[in-house]
Order: structure tokens, then sequence, then C-alpha cells
């Protein structure tokens, strides 16, 4: 890849508009929409089952579940033809034999030609643990990596990051919550994966506006910038390829449990490039950093 | 930073060939005892039941509060304090009323560092009770230690209690852990139906022996009591003839003459004296069997029963009579356990997991060889031994610290493989970068290496402080992703500046003169 020179910084002004109308539609979405949680924040039970004999439809299945009053169920194919994930609210903790009666129950209706492969079952403390350690993870996450750049570089650099880190999250969470996909555990992991690629992508262009800046006096920061990621460009790509190639081949590959963790991985890596370049960088314009921001602190 | 010395040629190739023999180890059944650890999996890939049980304290510390005011009342009684209305208020606290001139006396045995009746706890620094006085109406709650205090002498005791229940079935390596003070966590692997355990757990086994009563009786109190199958009632004394705590040993049996499957049991030397007395003055009665709060059976009593044993008929299948002679052998909890969280895989799915995991490595990591391999050309090669190199060294450190193994695990080892080649592709970008400029290779070479160090450590140190707080803040499988990610950026920083810039040095140093290297 020959060395290109294009004009990124031409585009910061177009760039941040949508973005920051992408970020007002992700935090609308996602204060009066909200996400959809699974049983691991929301607390109740997901049986995936198999049925061994092609008979029984989707929407016999439904009705069995609904005939055994288990308060709200939901019922989709899983993966193979015959694989369904059944979801529902009720999780009786009481009962030690509340799985195997739903598993008589079931016999009753469409025979007992199936298999129950996972069951998952979480209580509403459980879950609204899970969800508050969930938000704690990533909050921090955002809070160390804002202080790691912070003790890296200077506090505008550490700006510029944190807030591309939350573009990202947002947006994707806004995704999320615009189609309606399930937020589990292992999104709650994609989300953290996300914020230290974000990071990654972020800090390799700062490391070189940083270089940049100590070799030039006579450049502003407005066309610097644009200098450093032109000089990065090819390894951006290179390396966001072939993340996602490995992300990709786990989202087609992978099995369907971690299709919610890849997609949302996808999206993260996609997002945490563009951001680096549209955000991350606008921001060190925006607070005029300049060769005596970095210099004042080889002084100390 | 191209020079390497020989015997540090040496030691990278003796680290990378250990870590290569014991991710090796876990494929082939290699022939030696040299080494046997190995790669655990999760609960998702080989199937398994995950119970989170927590323990319901609300009983304990009102059976705790019952005790205290016996106490309270003989201490009272031997000391010559008068006092009235003692009596627990909303299973939450003790309260009475004195005479008003000895309050501050009386507050004194309370508030005492030696109170025989609220015992201090030096190393909380608290008293077991917290007191409130107003006139002359004396409270005392549990304090914040002293509920401490019950919780955790419940939770040592259930945990012993789950072990040995889990023990007596037998399940594989099960893995009973204590999580915070009221919570206790059960892994069984290999277990695709949790219901017997569950079952087992679900259960206090609290075993009284009490008669069965015509008319309520003053001095212990009598209590109606369901008989299990919910048909009809009797009125039961509260006065315990023999508990759970005096059996010795039981046992499922057939009965040869009845053809009825019973339980037997063995009593220890108390409860023999106590269960012969018993029968022998109360032939003709009926002595009803109960467990957790409903009746088993209520026999007759048709003759004294001196030697220690008897059997308790019902309504048992040999299943229920063996999880019944179970559950009194292991004993019986101190408080009800509820169930608050399971998770269960079965086997046929966890083998689809690690199948369709495997197939994902394989193309993902087939993806990125090709493609760099395309880019880079013979630094391509370089990266992508550099990369194979890196997943047994991943493989071997998890082998190495018989870590688990998950779903999200494999996961975290393919993304590992998109985001390793990042530092090879960051040192060979700015090595181009600097050919430019600069005529003599090995200088092109040695700075590309030193320039864009900073970068590589900054942007895997991200992905690490990502990776640690997943580690701490997740469960389970997730916390399977966050060791393999972590690991993972470890021997990513190692195979690029060892094994990779090694490569490369040889290569330049023998290509030097070459028009483009790179």
């Amino acid at each position: 890849m020959e060395k290109k020179n294009i004009h990124f910084n031409k585009f910061y002004k177009l760039f941040n508009l949508i973005s920051f109308f992408l970020l007002f539609i992700s935090l609308i979405l996602l204060i009066f929409k909200g996400l959809n949680y699974g049983v691991d924040f929301k607390g109740g039970t997901i049986i995936e089952l198999r049925i061994n004999d092609s008979k029984t439809s989707i929407s016999k299945l439904r009705q069995s579940f609904l005939n055994m009053n288990l308060g709200d169920v939901s019922v989709k194919q899983f993966g193979k033809e015959n694989d369904y994930l059944v979801k529902f609210e009720k999780k009786d903790s009481n009962n030690a034999n509340f799985i195997s009666e739903i598993k008589q129950d079931l016999a009753i209706y469409i025979g007992s030609e199936f298999d129950f492969r996972r069951v998952e079952s979480v209580g509403p403390k459980v879950s609204s643990e899970l969800l508050r350690s969930g938000m704690i993870a990533i909050g921090l996450s955002l809070t160390a990596m804002l202080f790691y750049i912070w003790i890296r570089f200077e506090w505008q650099f550490s700006l510029g990051a944190i807030l591309a880190l939350i573009h990202d999250v947002v947006i994707t969470l806004g995704f999320f919550s615009f189609f309606n996909l399930e937020i589990n555990l292992s999104i709650v992991a994609a989300v953290l994966t996300i914020v230290g690629y974000s990071m990654n992508d972020t800090v390799v262009i700062f490391d070189r506006v940083r270089e940049n800046l100590k070799k030039f006096s006579d450049i502003n920061i407005y066309d610097l910038t644009n200098i450093s990621i032109n000089e990065t460009l090819s390894r951006t790509i290179i390396t966001s390829f072939t993340t996602l190639l490995a992300l990709l081949s786990i989202y087609l590959f992978g099995g369907e449990i971690l299709k919610g963790f890849s997609l949302a991985m996808i999206l993260g890596v996609i997002f945490g490039t563009y951001s680096s370049i549209y955000i991350a960088n606008p921001i060190l314009v925006l607070l005029k950093v300049s060769q005596k921001t970095i210099l004042k602190k080889d002084k100390d | 930073m191209l020079y390497f010395s020989k015997i540090r040629i040496v030691l990278i190739s003796l680290f990378t060939l250990t870590f290569f023999y014991l991710a090796i180890s876990n494929f082939i059944k290699l022939d030696d005892k040299l080494f046997d650890k190995k790669i655990n999996l999760g609960l998702d890939l080989q199937g398994g039941s995950y119970l989170l049980l927590e323990v319901d304290n609300k009983p304990v510390v009102a059976q705790r509060l019952q005790n205290s005011i016996s106490i309270l009342r003989k201490y009272f009684k031997d000391k010559n304090i008068r006092f009235k209305n003692l009596k627990i208020e909303n299973d939450e606290y003790i309260t009475f009323q004195i005479k008003n001139d000895n309050i501050l006396k009386i507050k004194e045995l309370f508030i005492n560092k030696n109170s025989d009746i609220n015992p201090y706890y030096p190393q909380y620094k608290s008293h077991q009770f917290d007191l409130k006085i107003t006139n002359n109406q004396f409270n005392l709650r549990f304090s914040e230690y002293g509920l401490i205090k019950i919780k955790n002498s419940s939770l040592d005791q259930a945990l012993e209690i789950v072990r040995r229940r889990i023990d007596e079935i037998g399940t594989n390596e099960p893995n009973i852990l204590k999580r915070g003070n009221n919570r206790i966590l059960v892994e069984l692997p290999g277990l695709d139906d949790p219901m017997r355990i569950k079952n087992l757990l679900g259960k206090t086994a609290n075993l009284t022996f009490r008669f069965v009563i015509q008319n309520a009786e003053e001095t212990f109190g009598s209590e109606k009591l369901l008989f299990e199958d919910d048909s009809e009632e009797a009125l039961v004394s509260k006065r315990i003839i023999l508990s759970g705590d005096n059996l010795l040993d039981a046992q499922p049996r057939m009965d040869n003459q009845t053809n009825q499957t019973v339980v037997t049991f063995n009593l220890d030397r108390v409860g023999s004296k106590r269960f012969a007395k018993a029968t022998k003055t109360g032939i003709g009665k009926r002595l009803a069997i109960i467990l957790d709060g409903k009746i088993v059976s209520a026999p007759v009593i048709q003759s004294s029963i001196v030697g220690g044993s008897g059997q308790i008929t019902g309504n048992f299948t040999f299943q229920s009579a063996t999880d019944l002679a179970l559950l009194l052998r292991s004993g019986a909890l101190p408080a009800p356990l509820n169930i608050i969280e399971e998770r269960t895989v079965g086997p046929d799915l966890g083998q689809d997991s690690i199948n369709s995991g495997i197939i994902a490595l394989l193309i993902g990591f087939f993806l990125v060889i090709i493609f760099m391999l395309f880019k880079y050309k013979i630094f391509g090669l370089i990266a992508n031994i550099t990369l194979i190199l890196n997943l047994f060294l991943l493989l071997g450190i998890l082998t190495l610290f018989e870590a688990t193994l998950t779903l999200p695990g494999i996961a975290g080892i393919i993304l590992t493989v998109g985001m390793a080649v990042d530092a090879n592709v960051l040192i060979f970008e700015r090595i181009k970068e600097e050919s430019k400029n600069e005529k003599n290779k090995i200088i092109a070479f040695d700075s590309g290496y030193t320039l864009s160090k900073t970068a590589v450590i900054d942007a895997n140190i991200t992905t690490l402080i990502a990776a640690i707080i997943l580690f701490f803040m997740g469960s389970g499988p997730i916390k399977g992703f966050s060791v393999t990610l972590g690991v993972g950026i470890f021997t990513t920083l190692f195979s690029v500046y060892f094994i990779a810039r090694l490569l490369t040095s040889i290569y330049v140093s023998k290509n030097k003169d070459k028009e483009k290297l790179i």
C-alpha cells in the first residue's frame, strides 16, 4: 500500500455531525425504547431444545409452552432447523422439580422426541446483581482507560480517546436497541473488548500525533492530525481487516451462542476504527493541542 | 534492536519449545509422567451443571432469637431481675421491660465487654446485640457483626452438608465453593440433568420424632402438621424425642414381611436411651416421624425398642428411600437453600460448541494467514510463523496453569489471532517508512522496531486493562474469555519481540544488500 494523502480533516465537520446524529438517535433509543435484556439481566429461564422428529412446528411448540402458564413465552428457532430457544419469565426457585415438570408437560403436548440441550435459570436477585456488575465493569474500564491515557499522554488526548470510546459503546448499544437484539453477559464482555480495541486503535494514531508534534513546530494541529492519520492508515486498515476476518469467522462458524457476541464486536471494531479517526482527532483540534502541550510535560 | 546474543537465541528457543510441548500434550497422549497437566474444559464445553444456592438465614435468625430468649429468662431469674413482656417482635428483635430503678445496672450487664449474655467480639469491636433503651423498654437486635457471625456459621455448616450430600451421590469432580457470606456455588461437570441433586439440596432434612397427641398440651406446646401426601392432619407435641442429630446411619431396605421399602436407622448412645425410654412409656401411642415440617408416617408403638435401631415406613419407592437415607446420613442443613441461578449444558451441545469453536478458529486463522502472506510476502511468512507459535504459547500457558477453557474463551483465542498480527503490522509499516529515508537496511529495520515500540506497548496495555477488569467482574464462561484474551497479549508481545524479531534479524542480515526488502 503506497503512502496516501487523503484529506481526512476536510470531513471532520461532516462526520462529527453524522456522529452527533447517531449518538442522539442511540440515546433516544436507549432512553425510550431501552435494551432487550436476556435472562442474565432480567431474570427468568431459557431452554434450548432440539426436537428429534420434524413433525412439530414452531407454532405448536409455542402453543404448548403457552399452555403451561409460564408468563411471557418467546419461542424462536436457534441455529439448526429443529433447534429452538424458549424463553420465559417465570423462575420457580423454591421448586427443585420446576424444569423436569416442564419436561413432562411438554412430552404430553409434543411427544417425547426432544432433548433439553441447555437450561439457564436466573433469579431476580442474581440478575439485578449481574446487571449492576456489568455496568460497573463498563464504567470501570472507561475510567481506567481515561487514567491510562492521561498518564501516557496529556489530558487533551485522554479526553479525545474517552469521548471516542463512549461514542463507540453508545452507538453499538443503540444498534442493539434498534434491532431489539438481546443483551446478555457475553455482550458486556464484547463491549469491554470494544473498549480495549477502540482504545488500541486511538492510541496508535495518538502516538504518531505526539511524535509529529515534537518533530514539526510549524504545522498546525489540524493538518498534523491528518498527516498522522495518513501515516498510520495502512496499519489501521490491515489490523481492522484481520480482526474483522477473525470475528466474521466466529460469527459465521462459531455457533449460535457466540452470534450476539461476535456481532457486537464487529460493530465495535467498525465504529472503533472510525471514531479513532473522526472523533478522537477532531477533539485534539478542538482543544488546540500544540507542541507546547507535550513539551510542558517533558520539562517537568 | 536487531542483535541477538547466542545465549538469548538458546533461551528463546527453549522457552518456545517448552510451551510448544505443553500445548501439544493436550492433544497427543505423550507417554511420560513428566507433565500431566491439561487445559480444563468449562461446563459450557464439556456439559454440566452450575448451581448457585443462597442460604435463607431468616429461620436461623429466628431460631437464635428463640434460644437467646430462654437464656435471658434463665439469667434474669438467677440474678433476681424482675422483668415483664419478654418476647420476640417481628422475628427481628427481643424486647422486654424492667423496673425503673435497675436500668443503669442492667444496661451495664449488656454493654460490658465481659458480658455473659451479650458476648463481645474483640475482632469486630462489636457486641452480639445492639441495645436500645427507651424508658424501661429494652430492645435487643442482632448487631451487624452478630448477624455476620450467624451467617458465616450457617454458611460453613451448609457448605459441609452440601459437600457430604454431593459426595454421597458420587458425581465426577464436583466443585463446591463459598460465594460471599450466604451463597454456595456448585459446579457439577458432566451432569446433564441436575434434578436429583437439586431435589436433595432443596431439602433441609430436619428430622424429628414426636408423639401424636389428642389434646393440645400446655408444657411443650403442640402444632397441627400435615402428612406428606397432604391427606390428613395430626396434632403433634412440640417435645422432641429424637432428632436427626442422634442418627449414626441410615440405609434403604426392603422389608421382607410387608414387601415395602423402608429406611432403617441406627442411633447413637444418647439417642438409643431416649428412644428406649420413650417407646417403653409410650406403648399404644403414635410416634410421628416428621421431616421438614411434614409427617412421613406415624406408626403405633407396639413394644419398647431398646436396640438403638429402627425403621421408617412411608410410601417410599426405592429411589425415594435411598434419597431419604442419604439425606439423613449427611445431616440436616442449618437453613433452607434456594437455587437462585442455574445453568445446565448437555454434553452434546458442549461437543457441538467445541466443534464449531474449532472450525471458526481454523477458518479465522487460515484467512488471516493467507492475507498476511499476500500482503507482506516473506515478512508475512515470518508473521505467520510467529502467529502459529503464539497460539502454541497461549495454549501452553493455559495448560501450565490448568486454566479453564470456555466457549467465549475460544472466541478470545480467535480474537487474539486477529489482533496479534497488529504488533507485527505496526512494526513492518514503520520499517517501510524508515526504509524510504534510510539506505542501510539494518538501521532502517532497527529504528522501525525502536520507534514503533511505544505504540505497540500502549496499544496492548489498553486491551489488557479491559481483560483484567473482565476477569474480576465476569463469571464463569466470561472469565474464560478474559483469561485467553489477557494471556494472549503476553504471548503476542513475547512472540513479536523475541520470535519474530529473531527471524527478521536472521533474514535481514543475510539479505541486507537486496534493493527492496519489505
